[in-house]
């Protein structure tokens, strides 16, 4: 039992306390709590008054059993009693209780914020200091909204004692971060910042946290402090060590607030008064000189102290990246630190100097480390330091040495640890496409990587090679022969097969004159794999082999074998099986010339960024590759690829699906702008793996045995059909003339509902596609000429996702835009084109108008082409009732009593459109007995009129 | 099958560890050290399943029995083992307790030996396990080897569970039936559930080989006997017995001594005795049960800080029999700050250890009737949470079955020895015992 001193022991407290310890089970421990609680219910009871001791010490017991894992349900009411003790012993247990075990919604925290209220205002410092600490540590909101006016008033005062100010500028802190809108500082920024020169380092400890926090919220407001940090800063730095008495930790002037003084200098630019700029160097210099002393300690923690302020030092100095002195200095600096025998040091060293790598002060320099680095690579025994080398070998790369580091990133990928391997190889990927200089040795390096971390090499690294073998006609040869060579291998890793399925099919006639690759051992080598592919890798190869029926004829016969037999032709897979099925059709029955035609070599691709930096980019924050770093690189493989036509039209087609690839082997090809309308259903014919040029896909037509369209396969005779289904799918549109929302699409799978809301010349249009069945649909993607935010790949069957689509009228038009929705449901996939009703009419603005102002109008509206009249026959009943509403629908004002003849409809409005507004009449003269109705539309633009005649014409 | 077997003290210190299997690691005996002794929450379950190994487990006052099985086991077939391993370590060496295992810890680990077989349950008969496992090491160095093949050949002949020329001077025999009473009752006295679990238990002390007959009540044979024996007796129910004739048995077992075949054929049962302490048959019914006492709760709430309880109990069977050790528990709230208990008989206390008043008498008789009325102070609390009022429970003793079981026979057959059924000393008693009596309030 701990010893216990007479009156403030709480003996009861310590007996109870051993009395759990000694339970022999939980059992009993259960029994004892509940025990114990009962006694102090019995004391709480209220018959009898209890002193303060006796109220401290059950609080004590209750606070215990909480924290052995109980609920505690009452004593509330004592602990915030103890609050207005005047003894400390009892104040503190009472602060404590409270804030361990009130929460914000407690009914009594109007009775602490009072019991806080008045120990801040009182003149006692450790009551000032308990109640702060109390805030700080409950922290919530309703704390902020009491006390935060009061605190800084507290921090600011004169007559504050300092250990308060240093509560005060904590608790304000803890304040701000968890409710910065309740924390306004305004009046007190100056004075809170003066209190960086403050006498009393620990207050200038303290307030420096909340001086970091505040100023990266306002960094104008706060701008001040940089020159009195540095004088701070300086004066520390400069000052003996014992100076700073009360300070100094082993033999360090005051660490922590270097540190923190360091840190809150790289929240801003370099200080522009000379002067400041002057003494803030020279403290950095001082710092670095400090780090060349002899330690004046053998203890780790004076080396440790001195360690910390270096390294923020140097992030300052390379935070700057202005002082190229400095930065070569810090750089030879961390280069001592490479090869120092702390783990950690080394670690921190490799860190800061791939940051260092970016500046281009100091590249040089830290090029001059690449032996130690990649010594570190190979020897370093911690996993994360060996990956911090792999960084800054990364960082360090350049034209000059990047096969070397290329060639120690390889052979260290071979041991490498499983968790890094993956982001090793998409380095070592792009560092080969970044500095290549001949593409040979571009093919030789991805093809390695493939072959030895097969497994680690992602799609977007396999695609990015192929892109550039297709790009370089200088390279296909080379790549042709190195891809045959690599797949001789006996196992091979399926990425190597797909590469080389793809590029023997594309370039295989390169290699073909020599006998030990003719066309038949090139297909039998490829063929050898097929079995142990996957089947996307297996639709590539039937992919390839159509094409090598193309590139050379004499294997025409084998190769129809193959796809005629029953594992292809009748592959449990619907993917390999149409594959088979048509290009068996296609072999046999197309002549040479289609067949060249339609499997002619893919066109070169548009230059993209390179989607393996994007990769990259996803899996590291900024912290590893910096921005500028990632600029260049793109700017690089720019030179690299020597396409001009960089982003191209893709951004027309925009494709927000999660499937599409920056890389744009997927569905990127800009064909759709040219394509038909009905072309739209074939664009993903081949987009599995896509190498057959999609513009030629237009001859497949007839050659399709079974085409997907938008609920069944159809079988190739029902193509027409299929076109024309898709055909009244567009005219359902039209439907929408007059009504804002409904039902836009309906079919067994899926329905699409539309929402929209028209506002002068914006549009909002909600389409919400509703599964209607019990099984999910993947990938759904949608494709629109209109901007629109991307929906969920997935719906989740008998689920309903929204999409929103903004629009802005830009000038008129008469052309509806097309949606496209792609999906998959169950194996098969699902594609379907809509005419999204979005009409000239939307944009109506209703005009009302008097009589005469409407003939007024209506005679300045009269050339020739400015009307459209139309004469047609009633499709529905002529009810006035309806048709008013239909008109109003239209989205013009109609106006009553203004024709003469009553029977006749008149409207008026005008369209919006960011261009211009474009004011429209109309009038409707039905004739009941002929049941005809003649439409006459006036308006200022003649596409305008011709377009509403022609919407309207089919509604009524 | 078993893959292991751990015995742990309350601490979850590992007393004893015996591992049938392979699958079955070290790191097994930490899992169930940390998830079952050491769980935050305590777990209730019985059976444990952690990284895809079961753990079944009894509790014996302070110590844990824990068998572990990566396989698909019979939950209720390693449970039987486990309850038959601690009837003959208590028929060794009496009580279970950590001192107790670690004094015999030699012996343990030589009936786990044995009454497992690579995890398969063997002979677990005490009886038999007494003649080759003795405490006394040194003396089965004077059993001659003839004696030994002897042993070998009794344990593993037709009738293991009894040796031959067992002699004894005076032939006596001990038949206990022993039954709980489980019950739960509304407040309004409406029977929610009941069912009486009985147990069978004889003592014998019989020489030779004798072949014996137990005669129940049971309605199956009363109904046959009532149509197939006296002739021109209509109502078969009076059969000469008084009150109620026949009891519906829903489910038996028995020992394996006893013959099935003859059980189901004649529905009679009749068996070779083990010599000494067993259980005869187990057995559950749920008709006709008579409830010894019935428990009338009143629970009235005086306001938020105040409650009324007054609980009358009445005792419902023969007023010249005596119940025993009755103690009713009735459950206090959680906020409970104070008790105030009058009782007219037997003596009555708040344990606050236990939240709940307890109320003992030692002795009552039949049809009788007494009371406890209690005040109750609450501290109000913080929280809204209404009190759930927990059911009240009672425990008792009584000098007959609540099923309704009556012994009818017990006849012995020695051919070969001169003694006869008469010469027999037999004694029957009858105790029933409350097992979950809880009246809900």
């Amino acid at each position: 039992m701990p010893a216990v001193s007479k009156g403030d022991g709480m003996r009861g407290l310590a007996v109870f306390i051993s009395d759990i310890r000694n339970c022999k089970s939980k059992e009993a421990e259960i029994k004892r709590i509940n025990k114990e609680l009962a006694n102090i219910r019995s004391k709480f009871k209220g018959d009898k008054a209890l002193d303060g001791y006796s109220k401290k010490k059950y609080v004590c017991k209750l606070l215990f059993i909480f924290l052995l894992g109980h609920d505690i349900d009452f004593g509330h009411m004592e602990a915030v009693n103890l609050l207005s003790s005047n003894k400390y012993t009892e104040k503190q247990i009472g602060y404590l209780f409270i804030s361990v075990l009130v929460n914000s919604n407690s009914e009594l925290i109007r009775l602490i914020n009072n019991a806080i209220k008045n120990d801040l205002s009182s003149r006692n410092p450790t009551f000032m200091c308990l109640a702060l600490h109390c805030i700080a540590n409950v922290g919530s909101r309703e704390m902020a909204e009491a006390f935060a006016g009061e605190i800084p008033r507290i921090l600011v005062a004169g007559d504050t004692m300092d250990s308060v100010k240093q509560s005060a500028a904590l608790c304000l802190l803890r304040l701000y971060k968890t409710s910065p809108d309740l924390v306004l500082m305004g009046e007190w920024t100056s004075r809170v910042v003066h209190l960086l020169n403050d006498q009393h380092m620990g207050v200038v400890t303290a307030a420096i946290s909340l001086i970091t926090c505040l100023s990266q919220k306002n960094p104008d407001e706060f701008k001040t402090c940089v020159s009195l940090a540095v004088s701070r800063l300086s004066r520390i730095v400069s000052s003996a060590s014992t100076d700073l008495q009360d300070y100094t930790y082993y033999f360090v002037p005051a660490p922590w607030l270097s540190c923190k003084l360091l840190r809150l200098l790289q929240c801003y630019p370099p200080p522009e008064d000379g002067a400041v700029k002057g003494r803030l160097v020279e403290c950095l210099e001082t710092i670095l000189n400090k780090a060349q002393e002899p330690p004046k300690s053998k203890k780790v923690q004076h080396s440790n102290a001195k360690n910390a302020i270096l390294f923020e030092a140097i992030s300052l100095i390379i935070h700057y990246d202005s002082e190229p002195n400095l930065l070569v200095r810090a750089c030879n600096q961390l280069g001592q630190f490479l090869q120092h025998r702390e783990t950690n040091l080394r670690y921190l060293a490799l860190e800061s100097m791939c940051t260092l790598a970016s500046s281009e002060f100091s590249h040089e320099a830290v090029k001059t480390h690449i032996e130690t680095v990649i010594n570190a690579l190979k020897t370093e025994r911690d996993v994360s330091v060996r990956q911090r080398a792999a960084d800054l070998l990364y960082a360090m790369c350049d034209r000059s040495n990047a096969k070397q580091i290329v060639a120690e990133m390889l052979s260290y990928l071979e041991t490498a640890d499983y968790s890094i391997r993956e982001e090793m190889v998409l380095k070592v990927a792009i560092l080969a496409e970044k500095y290549a200089v001949d593409y040979s040795w571009y093919v030789d390096t991805i093809l390695n990587l493939i072959r030895i971390a097969g497994d680690y090499v992602s799609e977007e690294v396999w695609y990015r090679v192929i892109q550039i073998v297709i790009n370089r006609d200088d390279v296909q040869g080379y790549a042709a022969k190195t891809v045959f060579e690599a797949l001789q291998a006996p196992a091979c890793h399926e990425n190597m097969v797909k590469v080389g399925g793809y590029i023997l099919g594309e370039f295989g006639n390169l290699i073909a004159g020599d006998p030990r690759s003719s066309p038949l051992v090139q297909f039998n080598l490829l063929h050898s794999k097929f079995h142990l592919c996957s089947v996307p890798t297996r639709a590539l190869l039937l992919s390839a082999y159509i094409k090598f029926i193309n590139l050379f004829p004499e294997t025409k016969s084998t190769i129809q074998e193959v796809l005629r037999s029953d594992s292809q032709i009748r592959n449990s897979d619907v993917e390999l099986q149409q594959r088979a099925v048509e290009y068996l059709k296609l072999s046999s029955i197309a002549s040479t010339d289609v067949l060249a035609t339609v499997l002619e070599e893919m066109p070169p691709f548009p230059e993209r960024e390179s989607s393996i930096l994007a990769k990259l980019k996803k899996k590291k924050g900024p912290g590893a590759v910096s921005v500028n770093e990632l600029e260049e690189g793109k700017r690089e493989a720019g030179e690299l690829n020597g396409g001009g036509e960089r982003g191209g039209d893709s951004s027309a087609i925009s494709t927000p699906s999660p499937s599409a690839d920056l890389l744009g082997l997927r569905a990127g090809h800009p064909v759709t702008a040219a394509a038909p309308s009905a072309g739209s259903l074939l664009v993903d014919v081949f987009s599995e793996t896509g190498f057959i040029h999609y513009g030629r896909l237009m001859l497949l037509i007839f050659l399709r045995t079974h085409e997907r369209t938008i609920t069944k396969p159809v079988p190739f005779l029902a193509v027409p059909a299929c076109l024309s289904a898709s055909h009244t799918l567009l005219s359902l549109a039209l439907r929408f003339v007059c009504k804002n929302n409904g039902v836009l699409f309906e079919n067994q799978l899926l329905q699409i509902g539309i929402k929209s809301e028209y506002r002068q010349n914006l549009g909002r249009i909600y389409l919400f596609y509703g599964n209607k069945t019990s099984v999910q649909f993947v990938t759904f993607t949608t494709t629109l000429n209109v901007q629109s935010k991307p929906v969920e790949p997935l719906i989740e069957g008998g689920a309903q996702v929204q999409q929103v689509i903004n629009i802005e009228c830009l000038t008129d038009f008469s052309d509806a835009p097309l949606l496209n929705i792609k999906f998959r449901y169950g194996g098969a996939l699902q594609n379907l084109t809509l005419k999204l009703p979005v009409t000239i009419n939307k944009f109506f603005q209703p005009t009302e108008m008097a009589s005469h102002d409407f003939f007024q109008r209506w005679k300045q509206l009269s050339q020739p082409q400015q009307e459209a009249q139309k004469i047609f026959k009633a499709s529905h009943a002529m009810d006035t009732e309806v048709l008013k509403a239909k008109l109003l629908g239209l989205g013009m004002a109609l106006l009553e009593n203004v024709d003469p003849n009553p029977e006749n409809f008149v409207c008026a409005g005008v369209i919006q459109s960011k261009a211009q507004q474009v004011g429209s009449l109309l009038r409707l003269e039905p004739n009941a007995q002929a049941q005809m109705y003649r439409l006459t539309v006036r308006s200022s633009k003649d596409t305008v009129s011709k377009r509403l005649c022609e919407l309207l014409a089919e509604q009524f | 099958m078993i893959g292991g077997l751990f015995i742990y003290n309350h601490k979850g210190e590992v007393l004893i560890s015996r591992v049938y299997r392979d699958d079955i690691g070290r790191n097994a005996v930490d899992a169930f050290r940390v998830n079952v002794i050491h769980a935050r929450q305590q777990v209730r379950s019985p059976v444990t399943n952690i990284a895809r190994t079961s753990f079944f487990h009894v509790k014996r006052s302070n110590i844990w029995l824990a068998a572990v099985t990566k396989q698909n086991v019979n939950a209720a077939m390693v449970f039987e083992f486990l309850y038959k391993m601690c009837d003959v370590m208590t028929a060794y060496f009496g009580k279970i307790s950590e001192e107790n295992i670690k004094n015999n810890f030699v012996l343990i680990y030589e009936l786990l030996d044995e009454i497992l077989d690579f995890g398969y349950p063997q002979n677990s008969e005490t009886g038999a396990l007494k003649t080759f496992i003795t405490q006394q090491g040194i003396k089965s160095q004077h059993h001659t080897k003839e004696e030994q093949s002897q042993i070998t050949s009794q344990v593993t002949g037709q009738i293991g569970w009894r040796r031959e020329g067992i002699k004894y001077r005076r032939n006596e025999l001990f038949l206990d039936v022993l039954e709980s009473v489980n019950l739960l009752m509304s407040p309004q006295g409406q029977v929610l559930s009941a069912h009486v679990s009985g147990r069978v238990v004889m003592k014998s002390y019989l020489s030779g080989m004798p072949e014996c007959k137990f005669g129940m009540n049971d309605k199956i044979v009363i109904d046959k006997q009532g149509k197939g024996g006296t002739t021109d007796d209509s109502g078969k129910s009076e059969l000469g017995g008084s009150g109620k004739q026949s009891i519906a048995i829903d489910d038996c077992t028995f020992h394996q001594c006893v013959r099935l075949s003859k059980f189901d054929s004649e529905r009679s049962i009749s068996f070779i005795p083990p010599d000494g302490d067993y259980e005869l048959m187990r057995y559950r019914t749920t008709k006709d049960i008579i409830l010894p006492f019935r428990v009338i709760p009143l629970v009235r709430e005086v306001g938020r800080t105040k409650l009324e309880v007054k609980v009358v109990i009445k005792s419902n069977f023969k007023p010249s029999l005596l119940a025993q050790k009755i103690e009713v528990r009735i459950p206090t709230p959680l906020n409970t700050s104070g008790v105030q208990v009058i009782c007219m008989k037997g003596k009555a206390k708040y344990k606050a250890s236990e939240n709940a008043i307890v109320w003992k008498i030692k002795r009552m008789a039949g049809m009788k009737e007494s009371q406890i009325s209690a005040e109750i102070e609450l501290l109000p609390t913080n929280d809204k949470k209404k009190w759930a009022r927990p059911p009240i429970s009672m425990n008792f003793e009584v000098p007959f079955a609540p099923s309704g079981l009556k012994v009818r026979y017990l006849k012995v057959f020695e051919s070969k020895l001169n003694y006869s059924d008469h010469d027999v000393i037999k004694w029957v008693r009858y105790i029933g015992r409350s097992g979950i009596y809880e009246t809900r309030c």
